[in-house]
């Protein structure tokens, strides 16, 4: 089973790797960097390194609160933390824009007030749609490790009145933090269309904006390899640096726990988690309601072919769902150096050279057509990874470190272990791994625009199509759906992982 | 009668699917907007089916930029026979690529220029314009617009072909005074996006005064939205030229049914298609003209387009000028 | 036959060695102060840690470097004895599970099994739905039907009241008599109880198994520290 794990990691960092080798040889390599790539490569640093910053220091408080608070809507609340994540970033922009933009409701009430209008464009605008993505992911992590503190600690620390920020927090933080850290800069690393609509201009030009370039443009595919190289490297450093200083913190499972508290009853504490909590509600809810009240509308008015294209986006997700928590599984189980690039690698390589890559690769031998929805599907699987690494490691461990003795006592080893001790104890991780893997799925426009025809369109692609055809409303419609459809997979399946996962 | 009438209609189907194994398929890459069911793909194919006795199927994939870019990764291995969506900016980089074969399509077009090339078939064509609201301040030149307070949002000419198109409007204007006319624009440009879907989004949103489109995108509103409230503005320096192109690949396998195509292209049952789906002028006004709408659209009297190879020695450079303006 | 040649396990600094010669079936009862090593050598011989010398034999064969679940051993552990996510015979079925049986076969062992221990009619129950008296009832079933010819008892009943305690001693009396049971204890009383040996455990040696009978009435120096005398 060790062996697999390892196997299928390796498996991983080819499909990663390869295409991207495939690009260099098809280019000419081409090492010269200039200025422009230099002021590429700093700003893709500096934006990715402010959003982390942002990202994660306000996920502190909110997390805290979420662990510490019994209120209605807090179920609704922590479903709605994994939306933005999922949405395709142009819907996620639109909403934003909605709040934020020149004729958003914050300046509109600048405006009524008579303040002056504030711009989101910029390096600030950048970091904000990151912090709006990514904020909420970080919450999620960061409130595992409040799960993973056991109740009677807190006990314990409440009989004798002790500080329990310094005893029982901080520690947890200083294990959980690096990981969640390093997932959201591998995010923002490779940020192309955020970057670009929000950026303002060509000062927040990214690397991936340059690698884009390199093959539409110029088809330098040399170049594009070499720069989407240099962004594997930078990906790659900052994950192993995270795994040097983090402990496994878990992602899913034990969201819905509220640990009973004896430090959290005075009114300073009160008005502070309130606030943070409204803050990020509003943070969330209003660009997610933006998206939902420009959506509606169109829905009636949804072409035909809507449907055909949502079943397609439905069956990737289930298949990249499947690979995603099964590749997961076993590499999970395998642990070490090689679940930290296979969880890493997947984040920080360039989109556009992977699908680039892998269709130099694969036109030879089947034609694209055919393979669009699978590779959309694997590389959606592939994205899903990391998260799934990151939930399943630590729910492993604890099975193993309850019942791992009466497994070994009973003999159960390889797949009976598996069927009989893992399985059912990690179920809850499974449903949230294979949640967040669906939901994305459904959201990402991927590589399909490489390889798909109108056959074989997928719904993220059909709602390019619309707004490339002028057609913004419909595709606002479709934009909705996609919301409904995120959060509807990401529900059923996290759900499925919780019914009957008695203790 | 349920079960018979399936069985039937599954006979039916193996008959058809018979008849279409024989029947030749001739392979169109375009770009997406083109090929789906809201553009002019579906009306082009029912009417060259009527009369080629083949199967067209398209198969569009992104924008023109990424047309051009996945026929370069298949190579001659493509099973492409035709290219269609190609734009002005991208054709010295598709004619060194070596892939098209000249055609033999004769037509007097209705371009604002003299067209005599032998590879590439015009089937439309636009001018750049920003388009703005109706009854708010427009500026009459690029001048005035970089003068002016107005906030604009354009494409990326890394990324985007109409991004391109506005850095080539700038440099046929402005010349070595090109980076002075971008570094007075900088003011002016809410955001850069990745591509013009973005850009009118936002645009619509009310993010921006005006977007870098065509001069032809009112009348989408006009006549498929009843909506007049979109303009585009006349400016003193004429406007810069969109033409888009189809050609022959070189190793089609249906050569004689490539060049039929082709001769189609620019026949009305194409053209005429091509105002209301493509929402761009026609490179061959059909008989019964263009359609109603299209008279209230501004005519530039000056149009600007540098000659292909021309266009291609300029870009690297125009691009770093724009950076380094639009970077300060 | 059980036999410990010169073993030594070490757990960090500490160490803790035994030298018995063959041990028939039988109730041999560990006891000494807490920390004295009971459950290290305890695991050593279930297979859960490493010897560091010497030889664990069975038979005449050496098992030192078996996995767990290939010795001829079955532990009760003081807590964690069934899988909380697996009812009552799904969990007793695991102990089963190589032997090639029929499921009828499986399912007729189970529930003489579950009867052997008073839980008949329960294996439907996951073990939360149990009382801590049946979850070692339950346990000792699983143990029961593992069939191995040495039981290792460590402290699985430690939880549990006098009473129910005493019960359970004596049912593990009942049902394992014919096999070698090493069980951990603090309380003289149980080794009295249904202990037949006795080996005392203290300052990093396990002596080897005497009769309980003339241990406890004449107890050497170290137990009568240990027991205060």
């Amino acid at each position: 089973m060790r062996r697999t794990g390892t196997l299928y990691a390796v498996l991983v960092l080819a499909i990663v790797l390869l295409p991207v080798l495939a690009v260099l040889r098809a280019g000419s390599v081409n090492l010269t960097f200039g200025a422009a790539d230099w002021a590429a490569l700093r700003f893709t640093i500096l934006q990715a390194a402010l959003s982390t910053m942002f990202s994660v220091v306000l996920a502190i408080p909110v997390a805290r609160a979420l662990a510490r608070r019994r209120f209605v809507g807090r179920g609704a609340l922590i479903t709605l933390l994994g939306a933005p994540f999922i949405l395709p970033v142009v819907v996620a922009v639109t909403g934003l824009l909605a709040v934020f933009g020149r004729n958003g409701l914050v300046n509109s009430m600048l405006d009524w007030f008579g303040l002056p209008i504030v711009s989101i464009y910029g390096l600030w605008g950048v970091v904000l749609a990151h912090v709006f993505f990514n904020l909420p992911l970080a919450v999620r992590l960061l409130l595992q490790g409040w799960a993973l503190i056991p109740a009677e600690r807190f006990r314990l620390a409440a009989s004798m009145n002790l500080p329990v920020w310094h005893l029982l927090e901080w520690p947890m933080l200083r294990a959980a933090v690096p990981g969640a850290g390093a997932v959201v800069f591998l995010i923002c690393l490779t940020s192309f269309a955020v970057a670009l609509t929000l950026g303002g201009g060509p000062g927040a030009t990214t690397l991936e904006v340059a690698i884009y370039q390199a093959v539409r443009f110029d088809f330098d595919l040399g170049r594009a390899a070499v720069l989407a190289i240099v962004q594997l490297l930078v990906g790659l450093t900052a994950a192993l640096a995270a795994w040097r200083f983090a402990i496994n913190g878990a992602l899913g499972g034990g969201l819905d726990r509220v640990v009973a508290r004896w430090d959290t009853a005075q009114l300073r504490t009160r008005v502070a988690d309130g606030f943070w909590l409204c803050l990020v509600g509003l943070l969330l809810v209003l660009p997610l309601a933006m998206v939902v009240l420009r959506g509606l509308p169109a829905l009636g008015d949804l072409p035909a072919a809507v449907w055909p294209a949502m079943g397609r986006s439905v069956l990737v997700a289930f298949c990249a769902a499947a690979i995603s928590v099964g590749l997961g599984l076993f590499i999970a189980l395998r642990g070490g150096w090689p679940a930290t690039f296979a969880g890493a690698a997947p984040l920080a390589v360039s989109g556009m050279v992977l699908g680039t890559g892998l269709f130099l690769l694969l036109f030879p031998v089947v034609s694209p057509a055919t393979a669009a929805l699978p590779v959309t599907a694997l590389l959606n699987a592939l994205v899903g990874l990391p998260f799934a690494l990151r939930a399943l490691g630590p729910a492993i461990a604890t099975a193993e470190a309850a019942h791992g003795r009466l497994a070994d006592e009973l003999g159960l080893t390889g797949f009976a272990r598996m069927r009989w001790l893992i399985l059912p104890r990690i179920r809850p991780a499974l449903g949230f791994s294979a949640g967040l893997a669906a939901a994305f799925s459904i959201g990402d426009l991927g590589v399909i625009t490489l390889f798909a025809t109108e056959a074989g369109q997928t719904l993220p692609l059909m709602m390019y199509r619309l707004m490339g055809a002028y057609r913004m409303e419909e595709a606002a419609g479709v934009a909705f759906l996609l919301l409904g459809l995120s959060l509807g997979l990401f529900w059923l399946f996290d759900k499925g992982g919780r019914i009957n996962a008695e203790a | 009668m349920k079960t018979r009438h399936l069985i039937q209609s599954a006979g039916l189907s193996l008959l058809a699917s018979a008849a279409m194994a024989d029947t030749p398929v001739l392979t169109v890459y375009t770009y997406d907007s083109f090929s789906s069911e809201w553009g002019p793909g579906p009306a082009v194919e029912a009417a060259f089916e009527e009369t080629c006795g083949c199967d067209l199927q398209f198969v569009g994939t992104g924008d023109g930029a990424a047309l051009l870019s996945r026929l370069r990764l298949e190579g001659t291995r493509t099973e492409a026979d035709i290219v269609l969506g190609l734009d002005t900016s991208l054709l010295a980089a598709a004619t060194d690529s070596g892939l098209f074969a000249p055609h033999s399509v004769e037509a007097d077009y209705d371009l604002p220029i003299d067209w005599t090339d032998e590879t590439f078939v015009p089937f439309d064509w636009g001018w750049f314009a920003f388009v703005g609201n109706a009854g708010a301040e427009a500026p009459t030149s690029l001048r005035a617009l970089a003068d002016s307070d107005l906030k604009i949002v354009i494409q990326d000419p890394r990324s985007s072909t109409p991004g391109l198109g506005l850095l080539m409007w700038v440099k046929a204007a402005y010349g070595e005074e090109a980076a002075t006319l971008w570094s007075d624009l900088a003011d002016n440009i809410v955001t850069v996006t990745p591509g013009w879907s973005e850009a009118y989004g936002m645009f619509l949103e009310g993010e921006a005064d005006a977007v870098l489109s065509y001069t032809t995108s009112p009348a989408y509103h006009l006549i498929a939205e009843e909506d007049g409230s979109k303009v585009a503005w006349p400016f003193a320096e004429g406007h810069y030229m969109q033409i888009e192109v189809a050609a022959k690949l070189a190793g089609t396998d249906q050569p004689e049914l490539a060049d039929q195509f082709l001769a189609f292209i620019v026949s009305d049952g194409f053209q005429s298609v091509i105002p209301t789906t493509n929402w761009m002028y026609p490179a061959k006004v059909p008989a019964e003209g263009l359609p109603q709408g299209f008279e209230t659209l501004i005519q530039p009297e000056q149009s600007l387009l540098f000659e292909a190879t021309e266009a291609e020695a300029l870009r690297a450079e125009a691009i770093e000028e724009w950076r380094a303006a639009l970077s300060q | 036959m059980l036999r410990l040649e010169g073993l030594r396990v070490e757990q960090g600094s500490f160490a803790i060695g035994a030298h018995w010669p063959e041990q028939a079936p039988g109730i041999i009862a560990l006891i000494g102060p807490s920390g004295a090593g009971k459950s290290t050598l305890i695991s050593a011989i279930g297979g859960f840690l490493p010897a560091t010398a010497g030889r664990i034999l069975w038979n005449g064969q050496d098992i030192t470097g078996l996995a767990p679940g290939q010795r001829p051993t079955a532990t009760l552990f003081q807590d964690n004895n069934l899988f909380p996510h697996l009812t009552i015979a799904q969990n007793i079925a695991l102990a089963l599970r190589r032997r090639g049986m029929s499921t009828a076969d499986q399912k007729a062992r189970i529930a003489e099994g579950l009867a052997q221990v008073d839980l008949a009619g329960l294996g439907d129950r996951k073990p939360a739905q149990l009382s801590g008296g049946q979850q070692s009832r339950a346990a000792l079933a699983r143990v029961l039907l593992q069939d191995r010819p040495v039981v290792l008892l460590d402290e699985p009943f430690a939880a549990l009241g006098p009473a129910l305690k005493a019960e359970m001693l004596d049912l593990v009396k009942r049902v394992l008599s014919d096999r070698l049971v090493l069980m951990i204890t603090h309380d003289p009383q149980d080794a009295a109880r249904i202990a037949d040996r006795v080996s005392v455990v203290a300052d990093g040696e396990a002596t080897s198994p005497e009769p309980t009978q003339g241990i406890l009435q004449n107890p050497p120096d170290s137990l009568r520290a240990y027991l205060g005398q």
